[in-house]
């Protein structure tokens, strides 16, 4: 794959300059963020759920092995078949084998974040082959060129007027209109006769059986029934990371999917898919293939705390309720996972020299792990991508690039401040010295960590007298 | 409720220390005027976060070093600040977790109330107000939240003053963006969260904003006084012993 370089700085002032963006995204994540609290209104009830549904997780990747040899074999028993790829350019070779062998050039998608990972569209394109995305959301983007900028409402961004004004731009013969039952019926159209020229229908996997080989699918908008069923060929693409033990475990996870991403208590639709149409059958796809990709999950699963990373179910409520994210939207991040949980997962996927600095986009708030319906222990594992970043010492699950950003004044900086901070007599002269400095805070040049600070803050002083000072002063006792 | 204490230390915090003194002192003299005995060793410093956040954490545990031995007695160790609270309560444990003080670390973390928690779970503080009629605001930072758990602490004393109106803020529960040396790294996103925190606290009307952390008071503080308003950031601390003297 090719290198991404993200310029993090350039991105963030862009989005935050963007006031419509802001506004947006301002309005629509409020609204996701109250249908949620209205579903999971009694808090002992969902942590109670929450609790189960991290349980599910941790069990099923416990054993992710034998449950990924298990899924095989029984969607191999199924009838499906099963390919395995290391990283997304050997996905995409697979996906192009199949759609070749079928000498198959259009393509339906319904959505899928993992072949969102593997660049699925572009490759496809590249190679003439027209891979069309028929969730509303995913079909907008895709109309402007744009890639999701939210996992679970990808076109978040963008409001109603926007998408007025690309339909009549971009559609032929489309007259502009805002009224949102139209602007329906205009995507609905394009897309039927997309569905029925499909040759190959790909869709991504939200639970993987192992017990059974059932691949679940949630979805609003029955796009996802449709390329799973209408053309001859179904490509279904999954991280390995989301395989459960049994059926029983879909029910609670099911429910704090649709609940954490839009409040619903169950989507519209539920597809359990189980093997391809059989003898006597009257549709469903001939062919089923599953594709289990790897991408740096086998690495991050090794590591007892990062592992976590990998109990996500992708609700997105996350993102919903970060105020960076909020603030920013999903494009100025730069990859394809934005938010709290592209903050973690990213740079352990693409490494810290080129992802890391989203960790540092966060000031440790804990909204993001408040809502989590499977409480995966994000800021722990943003902390630990920051120490990542500046610990040279190698060890079999370093996270890639570690000690990039160890340099000597950095170094230097937090090694003064720990000398000053372990050794009293020090830092009270410290404390004499800044008093004394005090008053002249304030009138500092403006460069640097001032300027960054004084941009929007006035400056604080340092008190005359310290803490210490005044106490000692009071004769508080100092034992 | 826990037994009521004879003796307590006191952990000024390194931001208060420095910048914001006056916290200190009103938190502590609470403390005495309730009978209790107050220390405060002289050879405390700052809990360690900083260097911890920032993905340094030998420095901090240096740092933590020096905290757990300047507050080495069993007396209950309180703390104005529920983000350096969340450090020695939550992380404290964490951070030595595979070293030879964990069971040290735990004890410690054991002890550490925030100063509202202990006022009220502890003392069962009773306040009588007064002061003038006013209306007040409160920031809740996310330590103290989500971490320490004490809002409804500080707002059952505020409650308790009877000439003091709390209107609350519509955002309460969202970051006000000063997340440590986020709110230089990150000062972009940083300034966009703490302007509009400063509009929620604006369109109060309240004369004055109040939270149990410095951190946060020194940053919205720092954005109010930035565009001239005149609403003062202040601990709640201070509010509650000016509102009672
Ligand atoms: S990290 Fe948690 S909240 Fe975020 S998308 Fe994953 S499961 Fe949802």
């Amino acid at each position: 794959m090719t290198e991404t370089v993200v310029d993090f700085p350039k991105n963030f002032k862009k989005a935050l300059g963007d006031g419509q963006l802001r506004h947006n995204l301002r309005a629509a994540m409020d609204t996701l963020g109250m249908r949620r609290r209205t579903l999971f209104s009694d808090l002992d009830v969902f942590e109670k759920l929450r609790e189960r549904g991290d349980a599910i997780r941790q069990r099923a990747l416990r054993q992710l092995p034998e449950l990924l040899e298990r899924l095989e074999q029984k969607c191999t028993e199924n009838g499906m078949q099963v390919h395995w790829a290391e990283t997304p350019a050997e996905a995409n070779a697979i996906c192009l084998e199949i759609i070749q062998k079928h000498n198959a050039t259009r393509v339906i998608k319904g959505k899928s974040m993992v072949s969102e990972e593997m660049h699925l569209n572009h490759f496809l394109d590249e190679r003439g082959i027209e891979a069309l995305e028929t969730d509303l959301g995913e079909y907008i983007i895709q109309l402007d060129h744009e890639t999701p900028s939210h996992i679970i409402v990808p076109a978040i961004h963008k409001n109603r007027d926007q998408i007025a004004q690309l339909f009549h731009d971009k559609i032929p013969n489309t007259p502009y209109t805002e009224v949102v039952e139209e602007l329906n019926a205009i995507a609905r159209q394009v897309l039927r006769e997309k569905f029925f020229a499909g040759e190959v229908g790909v869709s991504g996997v939200n639970f993987a059986v192992a017990e059974t080989g059932t691949l679940c699918l949630v979805e609003n908008e029955g796009n996802g029934r449709m390329c799973t069923t209408a053309p001859p060929v179904h490509i279904a693409i999954m991280g390995i990371e989301k395989v459960l033990e049994r059926l029983e475990d879909v029910p609670p996870l099911l429910r704090l999917l649709t609940g954490s991403a839009t409040g619903q208590l169950i989507t519209t639709y539920f597809n359990m898919i189980s093997s391809p149409r059989k003898p006597g059958e009257k549709d469903g796809p001939k062919e089923v293939h599953l594709v289990l990709l790897d991408n740096g999950r086998s690495k991050i699963w090794a590591d007892p705390e990062l592992r976590h990373t990998l109990k996500c179910i992708r609700c997105g409520t996350c993102l919903n309720h970060c105020p960076v994210y909020t603030r920013l939207g999903g494009h100025a991040y730069g990859y394809v996972y934005p938010g709290p949980i592209g903050s973690i997962l990213t740079p352990q996927i693409e490494g810290l020299k080129n992802a890391g600095a989203m960790a540092t986009a966060s000031t440790f708030c804990g909204a993001c792990e408040e809502v989590c319906p499977v409480k995966i222990p994000i800021t722990d594992i943003l902390r630990r991508l920051r120490t990542e970043s500046y610990d040279q010492d190698e060890t079999p699950n370093s996270v890639k690039d570690h000690g990039h950003k160890l340099n000597a004044t950095e170094s230097l900086t937090w090694k003064g401040w720990a000398f000053s901070n372990a050794t009293p007599w020090f830092n009270a002269l410290n404390a004499k010295l800044l008093g004394l400095a005090g008053p002249l805070l304030p009138k500092l040049p403006a460069v640097g960590i001032v300027k960054k600070w004084s941009q929007s803050r006035a400056l604080p002083t340092f008190a005359a007298k310290s803490l210490h000072v005044l106490a000692k002063e009071k004769g508080i006792r100092d034992e | 409720m826990p037994t009521r204490p004879e003796k307590v230390y006191f952990f000024g915090t390194c931001l208060i220390d420095l910048c914001f003194p006056q916290a200190g002192m009103a938190g502590m003299e609470l403390l005495q005027r309730e009978g209790i005995q107050v220390v405060y060793p002289q050879k405390q410093s700052c809990c360690g976060q900083p260097a911890y956040n920032s993905g340094f954490p030998d420095e901090a545990r240096t740092v933590a070093r020096q905290q757990i031995k300047a507050f080495a007695k069993d007396y209950p160790i309180i703390i104005p600040s529920g983000s350096c609270g969340g450090m020695l309560r939550h992380h404290y444990p964490k951070l030595f977790a595979d070293q030879p003080e964990a069971a040290e670390a735990q004890r410690f973390a054991s002890r550490v109330f925030e100063l509202n928690e202990f006022l009220v779970t502890v003392l069962d503080l009773k306040l009588e107000d007064r002061g003038q009629p006013i209306k007040v605001t409160w920031h809740s930072s996310c330590s103290a939240l989500r971490e320490m758990k004490v809002i409804d602490h500080a707002k059952s004393l505020l409650r308790q003053l009877k000439n003091v109106e709390l209107i609350e803020l519509q955002r309460e529960r969202e970051c006000c963006g000063f997340g440590g040396s986020f709110s230089v790294k990150q000062a972009d996103i940083s300034s966009a969260m703490v302007v509009d925190k400063v509009a929620d606290i604006e369109q109060t009307g309240a004369a004055v904003v109040l939270s149990g952390d410095y951190g946060c008071l020194m940053h919205i503080g720092g954005a109010l006084k930035h565009r001239n308003s005149p609403i003062p950031a202040k601990h709640v601390a201070e509010f509650l012993l000016e509102r009672t003297q």
